[in-house]
């Protein structure tokens, strides 16, 4: 049964909370007439969010090859470093030398980074990946305001790129244009070049790529993008394949952002807070987002003075309590332990397409890197199954299924990514069940059509949600 | 090095299977040129180490026990209740729920969270959550922006200058400006409640003269507050939701909540979830309206947000839960006593002033002499409260606050009248 809402468990008059009367006081506002939040005790309380916890699955929970989303384990150590009152409790406006030991963490942690993706420094104030890239986006835009006026408006994106790139673009004032990837999902350097004139400010490029394959181009794109006055942005959502074995800034990508959520093992939080360091090269470091943390060989401290930052995007200076367990991790695993992390990404998701092969379409069929595509369109003309059907099934297995639909030019796809942290007994458990699937899709179609079938909740009216909005309890039809 | 659990038979056995001979077969498509590229290492360090580099990093960092500190994070009570639940890792090791079956713990959550921000706000719709206060009101004008098609937004009264900061660089770009005057090509009027100096102070003026020239009405509006007056008419309140629940961490991660009137839905940014029907007749809880997003309209989309801060959500649903209706009005009436109290006691110390009207939590002590100078005699290592400028220091209580800490605040300021 799926747990009812904390409303339900509101009684008139219950209290959790052990607060002193209040004396009485004057807002100066009109006073507030009705507030209908739950009342209930503190075990309600417990054992409601606990029924929750119970109804949804992490990475601790089971494998999640989630695609792109980079769902390796996230270290017991990180949260307990994260905890300690001494970060949590500090305010953002206290002096720098009350909080001398967290700038100096943060100060490593931006070296630790510029290490490993060769740039020349980076802003840890963007909260997630989005935001990174936004930032991002108005770091090319500022340098090219400057050096070329106005004119340069147009951002190139491949078509299998994340939604997020064009959004972002459209919201730092650019114009996001899409070229066509060739066939073999890599760019086309002809279609490139015709786009390549003197109002293009940049290319954004995911590298790896979303079907999990290296440009091999890499450096002859760069060099194309660079000669026609452009910039290049690394979208570091598949990063995880590349450390310390192509470093972005060699590839030639100007800058670039991270998913601290991703690659570096902070979880996920069930939708954030994340975290989106941007690092630039050193002709891009004018512009960015200001306070930077500096060092001037004696103290850490909050550099305000940046006159041709781009400002700020965050009301202070990010989610610090995520950048502290990406430090940790960092610290842990050293940079040689970040380099095996990216060839055993690469080595378990290259093992997952050679065992499944056989019985799966792999469009893209050569040596991937951390991910790799399926398409099932044969099946969904044949049998009638779907790409979410096989996601659906997966689920009475005991797994978080891959991504679906996604990139948007395969159809009918599912996209794994198993990530370093997986052994090879999960693996073989997950091929076992993903085969076992493929042979039910041909002999009991329905069975898969139909799933999941042991989960708290059945398959959802996903129509019906946008059809007839029920968004808020108070308006909802059940109130 | 850690976290992998291959043996060397396993990756001899997983080459074999993939048919290669070694892991560097495996980056065959990246060019020589990247491979070779050297760069300084970092050593790895083991947990032991690691700890006992932290522990001193930490214990350096003295000082905060009593401060008055706050201008935008506060030094609230948190509940135990809050981390125990919200650390548990079914909640904090997950995704974004994109697969709503085995995800209805975090999604009936957002749909709590959403529904408690819509009560509070007294709207009709709420998303399930943004970076922070100050990105919620750069998205708050966002949509203004685009329902009105105008480019103009007035702040009515003090607004923290971080929050004017990222407004520039959210809306800068495409041309969105901050003016003076309300006029017909306003397409956003922004209240603060309350304002950057702690001030409460009626909005009815604003709101009628976003009306007249039919701009929106947005609200930037603290949550605790919203639990004790009645919310304001706006077309769309935002704000900061550090104070429920959440510690202040530096300033992140915090939790920006944005509600509207359901006439703005296919304007508003972020997450929704919505309850539906599964094929079992269960009630369950789907995230929705995705029309709207980034991986689905792209360069159209109404923002660019993705992750947001889930997890924080989920904290300030556990502490409305934990403290209801009275509760959470108790807390907001303690720091209106507490900055009452501190207020009248340290506004009588001579040469000392502060400002008339009702404040909620912040408010300015105006000094005799540098307000900088204060701050380090009586917190050498710390800082007693925000600087404004040369003789204002902002000052911020909460229900953490005793009598006991004010008296003494204003026994120390009490020798610092002009000499």
């Amino acid at each position: 049964m799926a747990e009812k809402l904390i409303f339900a468990y509101s009684q008139k008059g219950r209290q959790a909370h052990t607060l002193p009367e209040a004396p009485p006081v004057n807002f100066g506002l009109p006073e507030r007439k009705i507030l209908r939040l739950p009342e209930v005790s503190e075990s309600d309380v417990v054992r409601h969010y606990t029924r929750l916890s119970r109804q949804n699955y992490g990475v601790d929970n089971g494998f999640y090859p989630l695609g792109s989303c980079t769902m390796k384990y996230n270290p017991k150590i990180n949260e307990q470093i994260a905890a300690f009152e001494e970060f949590t409790g500090l305010n953002p406006s206290a002096p720098e030398r009350a909080a001398a030991g967290l700038l100096k963490i943060l100060y490593e942690t931006e070296q630790m980074l510029c290490r490993i993706f060769g740039y020349a420094r980076f802003t840890l104030q963007p909260a997630a990946g989005a935001h990174g890239e936004f930032t991002g986006l108005l770091i090319i835009r500022a340098y090219h305001l400057e050096h070329d006026g106005g004119k340069r408006r147009k951002i190139l994106i491949p078509d299998a790129a994340h939604g997020t790139n064009p959004a972002s673009c459209t919201l730092a004032g650019l114009q996001a244009v899409t070229i066509k990837s060739r066939p073999d999902g890599g760019v086309d350097i002809d279609e490139l070049r015709r786009h390549l004139d003197d109002t293009v400010a940049g290319l954004m490029l995911t590298n790896p790529n979303t079907l999990g394959l290296f440009e091999k181009n890499i450096l002859a794109i760069a060099e194309l993008v660079h000669n026609a006055g452009g910039l290049l942005y690394y979208d570091g959502a598949n990063a995880n394949a590349t450390m310390g074995l192509a470093r972005p800034a060699d590839m030639g990508f100007d800058v670039c952002h991270l998913n601290l959520h991703k690659t570096f093992a902070t979880p996920h939080g069930g939708g954030g807070p994340g975290s989106g360091p941007v690092g630039v090269t050193e002709k891009l470091m004018p512009y960015l987002p200001r306070p930077t943390i500096d060092f001037n060989g004696q103290e850490y401290f909050l550099n305000h003075d940046r006159p041709k930052s781009i400002g700020k995007v965050h009301s202070f200076y990010g989610n610090i309590g995520v950048i502290l367990k990406a430090y940790a991790y960092l610290r842990l695993q050293g940079s040689a332990g970040l380099k095996r992390a990216s060839e055993l990404a690469v080595l378990n998701a290259n093992y997952v397409k050679a065992r499944l092969q056989k019985a799966y379409a792999i469009p893209y069929p050569q040596i991937c890197q951390h991910e790799f595509v399926i398409s099932v369109k044969e099946w969904k003309k044949q049998y009638g199954v779907s790409a979410a059907d096989i996601a659906k099934r997966l689920m009475d297995y005991g797994y978080h299924p891959p991504t679906i639909y996604f990139p948007l030019n395969v159809p009918e796809c599912l996209m794994i990514e198993p990530t370093e942290t997986e052994s090879k007994e999960t693996l073989d458990a997950f091929c076992e069940a993903m085969l076992k699937i493929a042979a039910e899709v041909q002999s009991n179609p329905e069975l898969v059509k139909s799933a999941p079938h042991s989960t708290i909740v059945g398959r959802l009216d996903e129509a019906r949600a946008v059809k007839e909005p029920d968004l808020n309890y108070f308006a909802g039809a059940e109130n | 090095m850690a976290y992998f659990p291959h043996t060397e038979n396993d990756v001899q056995a997983m080459l074999q299977t993939i048919g290669a001979k070694s892991i560097d077969e495996l980056f065959a498509a990246v060019p020589e040129k990247l491979k070779n590229s050297e760069f300084p290492e970092f050593k790895p360090i083991s947990e032991i180490d690691l700890l006992a580099e932290i522990n001193e990093l930490r214990h350096q960092q003295t000082g905060q026990t009593v401060s008055f500190l706050g201008g935008g994070r506060y030094a609230h009570y948190i509940p135990p209740v809050v981390p125990a639940l919200a650390g548990r890792s079914e909640f904090y090791t997950a995704y974004t729920p994109y697969q709503p079956e085995i995800s209805q713990g975090t999604l009936t959550a957002i749909y709590e969270f959403q529904s408690m921000i819509c009560e509070l706000t007294g709207l009709d719709i709420a998303n399930a959550s943004l970076y922070d206060g100050a990105t919620a009101l750069a998205e708050a004008v966002s949509m203004a922006a685009a329902a009105t098609g105008r480019l103009e937004y007035v702040i009515a009264n003090p607004l923290h200058p971080n929050y004017q900061a990222v407004l520039k660089t959210y809306l800068g770009p495409r041309n969105i400006t901050g003016q003076k005057n309300i006029t017909p090509n306003t397409a956003a009027v922004i209240f603060v409640l309350p304002d950057f100096h702690g001030l409460l102070s009626n909005w009815q003026e604003y709101l009628a003269k976003a009306r007249e020239n039919g701009a929106l009405f947005i609200v930037c509006a603290d949550p605790l507050l919203l639990s004790v007056i009645e919310p304001p008419t706006a077309d769309i309140t935002v704000g900061e939701a550090q104070p429920l629940g959440l510690p202040q961490n530096y300033g992140g991660p915090a939790l920006g909540y944005l509600a509207a009137k359901k006439d703005f839905l296919r304007q508003m940014p972020g997450r929704i979830a919505g309850r539906t029907t599964d094929d079992r007749g269960q009630r369950p809880f789907v995230l929705t309206m995705q029309t709207r997003e980034q991986h689905i309209r792209r360069e159209k989309a109404t923002s660019n947000i993705c992750s947001n801060q889930a997890l924080c959500a989920l904290m300030a649903t556990i502490y409305m839960s934990y403290l209801g209706t009275r509760g959470l009005q108790t807390v907001a009436k303690l720091c209106k006593a507490n900055t009452d109290y501190a207020k009248q006691k340290l506004g009588n110390i001579p040469g000392f002033s502060v400002d008339k009207g009702e404040h909620f939590r912040d408010f300015v002590l105006h000094c005799p002499v540098s307000a900088q100078k204060i701050n380090e005699a009586l917190a050498p290592n710390y800082k007693i409260g925000l600087p404004l400028d040369d003789k204002n220091l902002l000052l911020s209580v909460t229900e953490k606050t005793t009598k006991e800490q004010i008296n003494k605040l204003a026994k120390e300021l009490s020798g610092w009248q002009k000499n």
